[in-house]
């Protein structure tokens, strides 16, 4: 009577909701990458001359570089030959547009995701950059961001507008040679949010980008760059989500961040892109290289993801301690369910005094899903009196999935503090029928103890995300309990 | 409020219960006694809904409804509690908050609106002073880090709660000192009531001197082998249950 482990599989298995298509007519690029490509993404974007040099030296170094085999995860070879690198709602002209030029389709599919992109629809206090397959449709609250004196607009428009700010930094925390899907993004990189705090401004209003794969056979490749200058203060969201399909599709993104003297920046992600069905057939190869540089003294950076989508996750979001006194975070929750494979977790480097980070990990794994933890603390001799603290926990739901921690810890200097904690459960059956003999569904059931289980990472959440948060666990775990 | 009738359980192959025959009246406290063995706890797993016993033959009917044929949160909402012989320890997820959650789908069933958070809090904290357990219970997270009678005694808590109507205990007392024993019988007997009744599942005698059955069954190679007044209880204390059990044999 009571759940077994066949039920809790039926309890974890539901409907991907965000896996409609939107039909468009598209401007999209052939399958193909060779430089010719690459000029004419660079021309069809309308870029100045130093990124296509840019690119074309990125992309020369990736045809050197081979496809790194070193996760725990299992994939068959991509064919890059087979991907098309551009596709773009059609549309009159090149640059953003008010709303009213946006095919109402799209304003339609953002909707149906609960993304109105009209200003007096949206939850008051966040901008919105929305990101439809290589191209952003719109940026909501400019206006308001411009009195302010920051700078959110899609990064296509910030290479022309402030190239000044984009040859600074652009490449300069994950430069193209930082490794393989790196190297390719800064080659094909079609379009991301950029974002520029002014010193000693508090960004009024959360700032956010939805990401969106909706053309068939393309990959999506993004940029985003986060700047917050001397004592500036953001809080950033980034969503994602992709049609159901049965092909597999590439997202390789590259996000850098800089925080300068006193500036803080707080990047958070919820990430359900198509995670492929319970066969495993088709799915997101979600490919990305995030990094922060916390560059000046006191500087924060805190990386919070929610990481429930894709076929397989490869994401180490990582924090460069360069200031003397500056502080990393990592929250990280990330879900596997059916066939999904997730390697995700974190690099603290210190190398400036007194720099200190913090690793909080949990990893979910049901169905079939292999979960791994890959984390690398590593304390440079400059950086003195340098803490750490990492502790990384696992959720087994069911007996056929897996969890695996490779912690990784290097240490040169003496005064440094590293402490690693690491526990790994299963939702038993006992505790199932405990939560339904007080009157509880399983479902319920498995969704309080998995909330119980993610707590530590989702007060870190915005309030607007948390919430979001907890309901997209609870969706993607349906079906897990039986 | 519930009648056994010829109730055969097995786990796989083999029979555990061989035919047990049981009615409780609303009001009545019942305690089910034997050695180890003898089938006590699965008894109270069949009738809460735990997983894993095939019932064989027989029936179950609780208030006039076949009790067997529920899913067990079905149960607990139509008031059938039990208390865990082994509570679980649920990191994360604090006890009010689980509290609240199992009284609202109790409510819910029962066609009453959600309780509102500051009536909540006003029972919960009476309860927990009936008890004389510490406020602070009530924000950790469920028995997480509990004593083994800190444990049970949560469990009471959450009897009172949800005010249920059949209270199954399942060796409430073992892993008890004595302090702990009377406050949780003390719990227990402030919870009687005319509608309210209670199946007590123990090994020995020393819970009944707290609360007093109104009936004790034996039970012994998974049938009831006699049954009696709360002096049997003191009779197979002194003998030894070898002394019904050679009975039958």
């Amino acid at each position: 009577m009571s759940v077994s482990t066949q039920e809790i599989n039926k309890l974890i298995n539901q409907d991907y909701k965000p896996g409609f298509v939107t039909e468009l007519e598209t401007d999209t690029f052939p399958p193909g990458l060779d430089e010719a490509v690459i000029h004419r993404l660079s021309k069809v974007k309308n870029e100045p001359e130093f990124m296509l040099e840019y690119r074309l030296k990125a992309f020369r170094h990736w045809q050197t570089l081979k496809s790194p085999d070193w996760a725990f995860v299992n994939f068959e070879p991509i064919d890059y030959q087979a991907i098309s690198y551009y596709s773009a709602p059609k549309r009159k002209e090149d640059g953003p547009q008010s709303l009213d030029e946006i095919d109402p389709q799209i304003l339609e599919a953002y909707k149906k995701l609960g993304i109105p992109l009209d200003e007096q629809e949206r939850l008051a206090g966040v901008a919105v950059d929305a990101v439809f397959d290589s191209v952003s449709v719109a940026t909501t609250f400019k206006g308001k961001l411009h009195d302010a004196g920051v700078i959110f607009c899609p990064i296509s428009e910030a290479l022309r507008e402030h190239p000044e700010l984009i040859k600074q930094y652009l490449g300069s925390v994950v430069p193209h040679t930082d490794n393989y899907f790196a190297a390719l993004n800064a080659a094909v990189f079609t379009d991301g949010s950029f974002v520029y705090i002014p010193k000693g401004v508090r960004c009024p209003m959360e700032l956010s980008t939805y990401f969106r794969i909706n053309a068939a056979n393309t990959g999506q490749f993004e940029r985003t760059l986060i700047i917050a200058d001397e004592g500036s203060h953001v809080s950033y969201l980034e969503g994602c989500t992709a049609p159901m399909r049965d092909e597999n599709q590439l997202h390789a993104a590259v996000v850098e961040l800089v925080a300068m003297k006193d500036a803080v920046i707080k990047y958070s992600t919820v990430q359900n892109w198509y995670p492929g069905d319970k066969n495993g057939l088709g799915g997101i190869y979600n490919f990305v290289t995030k990094r922060a540089d916390c560059r000046g003294e006191n500087s924060k950076v805190s990386w919070t993801q929610v990481e429930t989508g894709s076929a397989i996750t490869w994401k180490y979001p990582s924090c460069i301690l360069t200031g003397d006194n500056s502080t990393g975070e990592f929250y990280s929750v990330a879900l596997t369910n059916n066939y999904q494979q997730a390697d995700t977790g974190t690099k603290m480097i210190h190398i400036g005094k007194n720099t200190s980070s913090t690793i909080i990990s949990k990893g979910i794994s049901a169905g079939k899903a292999q979960n791994t933890y890959r984390g690398l603390v590593k304390v440079l001799k400059s950086a003195a009196n340098a803490r750490n603290y990492t502790q990384c926990d696992s959720l087994l739901i069911g007996d056929k999935c897996g969890a695996h921690t490779f912690p990784y810890v290097e240490v040169k200097q003496p005064s440094a503090q590293v402490e690693h904690e690491a526990t790994t459960s299963k939702i038993s059956e006992d505790q199932l029928f405990f939560c339904q003999q007080r009157g509880l569904s399983a479902e319920d059931a498995v969704s309080m103890i998995v909330n119980g289980f993610c707590k530590e990472v989702f007060r870190e959440l915005p309030m607007e995300f948390a919430v979001e948060a907890q309901a997209l666990l609870g969706l993607s775990l349906e079906g897990s309990v039986g | 409020m519930l009648q056994i009738k010829n109730l055969h359980v097995s786990v796989g192959d083999k029979p555990i219960l061989k035919g047990i025959n049981l009615e409780i009246k609303p009001g009545e406290i019942h305690a089910i006694m034997g050695p180890n063995g003898s089938g006590k706890s699965t008894l109270s797993h069949v009738l809460s809904g735990k997983g894993g016993y095939t019932v064989t033959g027989g029936s179950a009917t609780y208030q006039g409804k076949d009790l067997l044929d529920m899913a067990p949160e079905i149960r607990a909402r139509e008031g059938v509690f039990l208390a865990f012989q082994y509570p679980v320890e649920i990191s994360g997820v604090s006890n009010i908050y689980l509290l609240k959650a199992a009284l609202n789908s109790i409510r819910k069933h029962q066609g009453e609106p959600e309780v509102d958070a500051m009536d909540f809090l006003t029972l919960v904290k009476d309860k927990v002073r009936l008890l004389e357990m510490d406020e602070k219970f009530l924000y950790r997270a469920v028995n997480e880090g509990f004593s083994g009678g800190e444990k049970k005694r949560n469990e009471i808590l959450q009897m009172a709660i949800l005010e249920p109507k059949l209270c199954i205990m399942d060796e409430t007392d073992s892993g008890l000192d004595i302090d702990a024993l009377k406050i949780v019988s003390e719990g227990v007997n402030s919870l009687r009531s005319p509608e309210r009744s209670f199946v007590m599942v123990t090994h020995y005698q020393r819970l009944l001197d707290y609360i007093k059955p109104d009936k004790v069954h034996v039970l012994a190679h998974g049938q009831i082998v006699k049954s009696g007044g709360a002096e049997l209880a003191l009779e197979l204390e002194e003998k030894g249950y070898s002394w019904v059990e050679e009975a039958v044999a």
